[in-house]
């Protein structure tokens, strides 16, 4: 390992953390620990069950006459205290923290509770009645695009709310003369890196000076803070954000807290009292923000020794139902690094940005990398396929080269610093490439699929706040003014007897902050690290903080770690000057070590750091001339290489580009389609390293994630926009079984422009993972279009094709009703009873027969002779709710057959179907039996699917076997349990 | 069991890290929420509500279990041991505590207490644990940080520790 040595400093060291021991023992601070006034009342949110439908009315009345309820708002109400948030390009559009008129996605808030407790406020949830038309819905960015597709948004006309094409240098040239052109489509899946705390605010409105005091696990960036102060329609300092001491992880993800912050308040406004809202995993899973899914489709032009000349991009952005700040920056964030490790002269891209009935999107660590690198490595690896090279030989060819730095690329990144040539060969060396290659030989030869991946990528750090500004046109831009920059802002002070705190708006979310700073400052004014207290909890109406302060674009170490040596720094000269009066000597020759400052050429001449921070404090007078105060020392850093787009749209998306390669070898199960990773190596160039343990973890921990995102995690939605991953055992997160140990490998070339020479290193697996392990499971199988998650079905479908209709006759399917990709139920069965024909007949028909026999119901109505409302409780699984029904009898042929056919509607979701009921006569009495189709939505569609079709059947079963009893037939009543496995064995035998 | 009121709070008494507690709670409020919100003892998290991510693990008489499935008013008469009962005092960590700190077993120390309370639980019951043991145990866990691979490596540095202190002479 190479590593840059600090002579008996503290960067550089593997020191334990300072936040471990409140951790370990339970005294950490997150959100929901925090205490809170007295008089909190606690939100719940009503949410959309459908993906896309008109709200036709909503009945608060019921809860709010809910003892202990004490606000009920719809977004009418949101409405009138609030504007609609900023939306990042010109388009004409609202965006809404809850839906108005329509809902556009499963999980879309559509009203809130306030209430006394928790418990008070999800039960009056259950109370509100809304009445829905459901539209159709679009769920695929692709099919979104068609014509005759339903349009989210009637004031923007489509569902395309943002194109730009550009281009760099001569790809059409290039295109047209190259030995070869080679492309790939890519669909790049959904996924969340889902943090094991969710989202959580406490609110409060402050009536006398109309302001806002919110506390937040928002991560930033703080440029969110002016939509969020724009929203409430407060100037900025009557918006106070908080953030809490902890917080339990975020990867990106808690940005997405933001359009709670703005709900949350007025809610608060409203109730009149501090509301406290804490996010629910189902909430989390179906509503919080995700990454971005997308269409790439990438061409490149390739010389015959597979250098590539051009790429050419169309990429299509799936940014969900609402285009919500930052967005569309998944697609911009990359924007100065389109051409990864290589050095690739002529670059066409053509952007959209499409909004589909899914849950808005937003920042997901790796933001933008994935979806780029998944393209772009996989069509290096197919470059090598088709020329017959070796993919290491194609990668080897087109990187940049090591003395080209700092090199500017064809969109207008400066990678800043790299050798990635050695650091390539360092990884194959030290990582066992050959061997590898042996293993994989030896694994083929005995008939097993193995196979090896690589991938190349470049890891930006510390974002360019003027990127996104690059979704607009250069008039356009020219008209805003320009934006660029990122300042960081760190704070060191010292107190009056000589101890130092550092105070950062880095808003860090358990990667160890505080522990780095610590070490930084302790090292720059040769103090122990305990000397150094890190205080890094933000508060926008006391502390110094700017648009780009926050978590987010692995800015840390680079950027807030730096600009907190600069602050000690500025600090320290100031300490040398007035220690120089005391020592008799010249400020040059003053140095810092344990706790003194001393006379370099004579140790033992020195006075004590306390005492000479002191002076600052009790006697400012004694301060030789010129020199400023050592109380507190505040330093905005931002960089001169982040700047604004150009005309010709060349960005420097960020300041800082790491170097990752990683290799692997996978095996694949033959029989059940597993993909196994058998070895990973993955080497990181992420400048200098400030901390050892922590760069391997955050190396470690994004690789985990990577895993997950390669190998199971995917937000899946049904043809009609129901979600169906609503639960961590149907939205599979890697647990210690399924994340293998990486070989972690480092080569340090420092960042020039940086104050450590650090780079960012958080996100880079997330980026290089994934593609790494599809390139391998591309080698290990020779299939092309390799889709993520690869999971042991989808691998299976490659390996054995699709699954053949089963041999044995089944039994006709009943007519389709549900949009593709619904999720259908479907069932028969049949039951004997001695009552006659006739009076079974009437029995259907009759409302009080029906409430006596449909489980669950409370009340039947009838409307028309073929119409009934009824009002049941449903339990399906763990999940009991009560349901509107509403039926339609049709097709009757008395008294032989009737088709019911209608829908329910309740909290917990929707569920539409048909069934066929035909009465026989038979010597005994009457066979009854009956086919059903139906198609379920929302919340129970998201948490229960495994659980719906055993359940469906045995509520129908129940339903079925009820109507016989009360006909005089099948089993008489009895405990509920023993009926239930009953009915379970008798369908079962039906079936 | 008498039939209990649902409108109404319940007492509940059992021991909490040591000590006797009355509490008093509704029929429906999960202990996780007692412990939490009525008790105050915040070190045991809650993540998921559905019994898989494991962060809200409490030790009920001595065996792991997730607070967010169980009822307050199910642990009657039970010895409860929570996160906080592993060092009262933050400046001497447990050994398995010291452990984690060592070796980066923590990020951002969510999942960190349940993580805590399985392995606290796994290591008394089973002191030679191995490897496998450690991994076996620990799936039941999920943590979004540390890919766990240092979590595996403080938890077999705790029972290593473990073992020699109990048998300084093997």
């Amino acid at each position: 390992m190479t590593r840059l040595e600090t002579a008996g400093g503290l960067i550089g060291r593997t020191v334990e953390r300072v936040e471990d021991a409140g951790l370990l023992t339970g005294r950490g601070r997150y959100i929901d620990d925090l205490p809170v006034r007295r008089d909190t009342a606690h939100l719940a949110i009503l949410r959309s069950p459908h993906g896309h439908a008109e709200i036709r009315a909503i009945d608060t009345t019921a809860a709010r006459a809910l003892p202990g309820v004490v606000a009920v708002l719809t977004g009418e109400d949101v409405v009138r205290l609030t504007r609609s948030m900023t939306v990042g390009v010109k388009a004409n559009v609202e965006c809404w923290p809850i839906a108005r008129d329509r809902v556009r996605y499963v999980g879309e808030p559509v009203a809130l509770i306030v209430a006394e407790n928790r418990y008070v406020a999800e039960d009056a949830l259950d109370l509100i009645e809304v009445d829905y038309e459901t539209l159709a819905a679009i769920v695929d960015p692709e099919k979104a695009l068609a014509a005759d597709a339903p349009v989210l948004h009637p004031s923007l006309g489509t569902n395309l709310i943002n194109e730009r094409n550009f281009r760099y240098g001569d790809p059409e040239a290039a295109l047209a003369t190259a030995a070869h052109r080679i492309s790939i489509r890519i669909a790049y899946p959904r996924n969340s890196c889902t943090p094991i705390e969710t989202y959580g605010v406490i609110a409060e409105y402050d009536a006398a000076e109309d302001a806002y005091d919110v506390t937040a696990n928002f991560q930033g960036p703080f440029s969110i803070h002016a939509v969020i102060s724009r929203a409430l329609n407060v100037p900025g300092n009557r918006m106070r954000l908080r953030t809490p001491p902890d917080s339990g992880g975020s990867f990106g993800i808690k940005q997405g807290v933001f359009p709670y912050v703005i709900l949350a308040a007025v809610a608060a406004r409203v109730a009149g009292r501090p509301v406290k809202w804490i996010e629910d995993r189902l909430e989390h899973l179906t509503a919080s923000v995700s990454a971005t899914n997308r269409v790439t489709t990438l061409e490149a032009a390739v010389a015959a020794d597979g250098r590539i000349t051009a790429l050419s991009w169309d990429q299509l952005e799936d940014c969900g139902a609402h285009l919500r700040a930052p967005e569309p920056a998944t697609l911009y964030r990359m924007h100065g690094n389109m051409t990864g490790a290589y050095a690739i002269e002529n670059v066409s891209i053509r952007n959209r940005v499409v909004l589909t009935n899914k849950t808005p999107t937003g920042l997901n660590r790796g933001f933008g990398g994935p979806q780029i690198y998944f393209a772009l490595e996989r069509l290096v690896n197919k470059i090598a396929d088709k020329l017959g090279l070796d993919p290491l030989d194609v990668i080897r060819r087109n990187l940049v080269p090591a003395d080209a730095f700092p090199y500017r690329t064809a969109t207008g990144g400066l990678l800043d610093s790299g050798d990635y040539q050695t650091a390539l060969d360092r990884a194959c060396a030290e990582g066992g490439l050959e061997a590898l290659q042996q293993r994989r030989d030896a694994a083929r030869a005995e008939g097993r699929l193995y196979g090896i991946g690589y991938a190349a990528v470049v890891e930006p750090s510390v974002s360019n706040m003027g990127y996104i500004t690059t979704v607009l046109t250069p008039e356009e831009r020219a008209k805003a003014g320009p934006k660029n920059g990122a300042q960081a802002v760190a704070t060191v002070a010292i107190d009056p007897l000589g101890s130092v705190t550092v105070k950062v708006a880095s808003v860090p979310q358990g990667q160890g902050h505080r522990t780095v700073l610590a070490q930084v400052v302790a090292e720059r004014l040769g103090l122990a690290m305990e000397a150094v207290r890190v205080n890094t909890e933000l508060d926008t109406a006391r502390d110094a903080w700017s648009i780009a302060s926050g978590n987010y674009a692995s800015r840390f170490a680079p950027a807030v770690a730096g600009a907190a040596a600069l602050a000690a720094d500025r600090i320290r000269a100031r300490l040398a000057a007035i220690a120089a009066g005391q020592l008799n000597i010249t400020a040059d020759r003053v140095d810092f070590r344990a706790g003194k400052l001393f006379d370099r050429d004579n140790p033992d001449n020195a006075v004590s750091f306390g005492r000479v921070a002191a002076a600052s404090h009790w006697a400012p007078g004694t301060l030789p001339e010129g020199t400023g105060q050592t109380i507190r020392e505040t330093v905005f850093w931002t960089p001169d290489e982040l700047q604004a787009p150009t005309a010709a749209d060349g960005i420097n998306s960020s300041l800082c580009h790491g170097f990752i390669f990683d290799f692997c070898g996978v095996e694949i199960d033959r029989t059940t389609g597993q993909v196994r990773i058998d070895r990973y190596v993955t080497m990181h160039d992420c400048g200098r390293i400030l901390h050892p343990g922590m760069v391997d973890g955050q190396v470690r921990g994004g690789f985990a994630q990577a895993v997950g995102a390669a190998l199971y995690e995917e937000y899946a939605y049904g043809g009609d926009g129901s979600f169906l991953t609503g639960t961590l055992a149907d939205y599979l997160i890697p647990t210690v079984m399924e994340t293998p140990e990486p070989l972690i490998l480092h080569h340090e070339t420092p960042s020039p422009f940086t104050p450590l020479g650090a780079k960012g290193v958080g996100e880079g697996n997330c980026m290089s993972t994934p593609v790494c392990i599809a390139n391998a499971v591309a080698d290990a199988l020779g299939v092309e279009d390799i889709r993520l998650p690869l999971s042991p079905s989808r691998v299976s479908e490659w390996l054995y094709g699709e699954e053949r209709p089963p041999t044995k006759p089944q039994d006709a399917a009943p007519v389709a009703t549900g949009a593709s990709g619904e999720r259908m139920l479907t069932g028969s069965g049949s039951a004997e009873v001695t009552a006659t024909r006739d009076s079974v007949w009437a029995m259907l028909l009759d409302p009080n027969t029906l409430k006596a026999i449909i489980p669950g119901a409370h009340e039947v109505r009838k409307v028309s002779n073929t119409h009934f409302r009824a009002e049941v409780t449903l339990g399906i699984g763990p999940v009991k709710g009560r349901y509107r029904a509403d039926i339609r009898l049709s097709d009757m042929v008395a008294p032989e057959a009737v088709t019911l056919s209608g829908g329910t509607e309740g909290a917990l979701g929707s569920g539409r179907g048909t069934g066929r009921v035909t009465l026989t006569e038979t010597a005994t009495g009457t066979r009854i039996d009956y086919r059903y189709e139906a198609a379920i939505g929302g919340k129970v569609a998201s948490v229960g699917g495994r659980l719906l079709d055993g359940a469906a059947r045995v509520v129908i079963g129940q339903f079925f076997q009820a109507l016989a009893r009360h006909a005089g037939g099948g089993a008489p009543p009895s405990a509920p349990a023993g009926l239930l496995q009953r009915l379970v064995a008798l369908f079962r035998r039906r079936r | 069991m008498p039939r209990m009121n649902a409108a109404r709070k319940h007492p509940v008494d059992f021991t909490l890290n040591g000590k006797a507690v009355r509490a008093e709670a509704e029929n429906r409020m999960l202990l996780s929420d007692l412990l939490r919100h009525e008790i105050g003892l915040t070190g045991t998290h809650v993540g998921c509500e559905h019994g898989v991510c494991g962060a809200c693990t409490v030790q009920i008489d001595g065996k792991p279990a997730r607070a967010c499935l169980t009822l307050a008013q199910q642990v009657r008469g039970s010895d409860i041991r929570t996160v906080e009962a592993l060092s009262p005092d933050p400046a001497k960590l447990s050994r398995l505590q010291a452990a984690f700190r060592r070796h980066h077993g923590l990020q951002c120390g969510f999942c960190t207490p349940g993580i805590l309370m399985s392995l606290d639980a796994l290591l008394r019951e089973h002191p030679d644990a191995g490897r496998e043991d450690i991994r076996e145990h620990l799936s039941g866990h999920l943590c979004r940080c540390t890919g766990y691979a240092t979590i595996v490596e403080a938890a077999l540095a705790a029972a290593e520790e473990q073992r020699k202190e109990e048998k300084p002479n093997a």
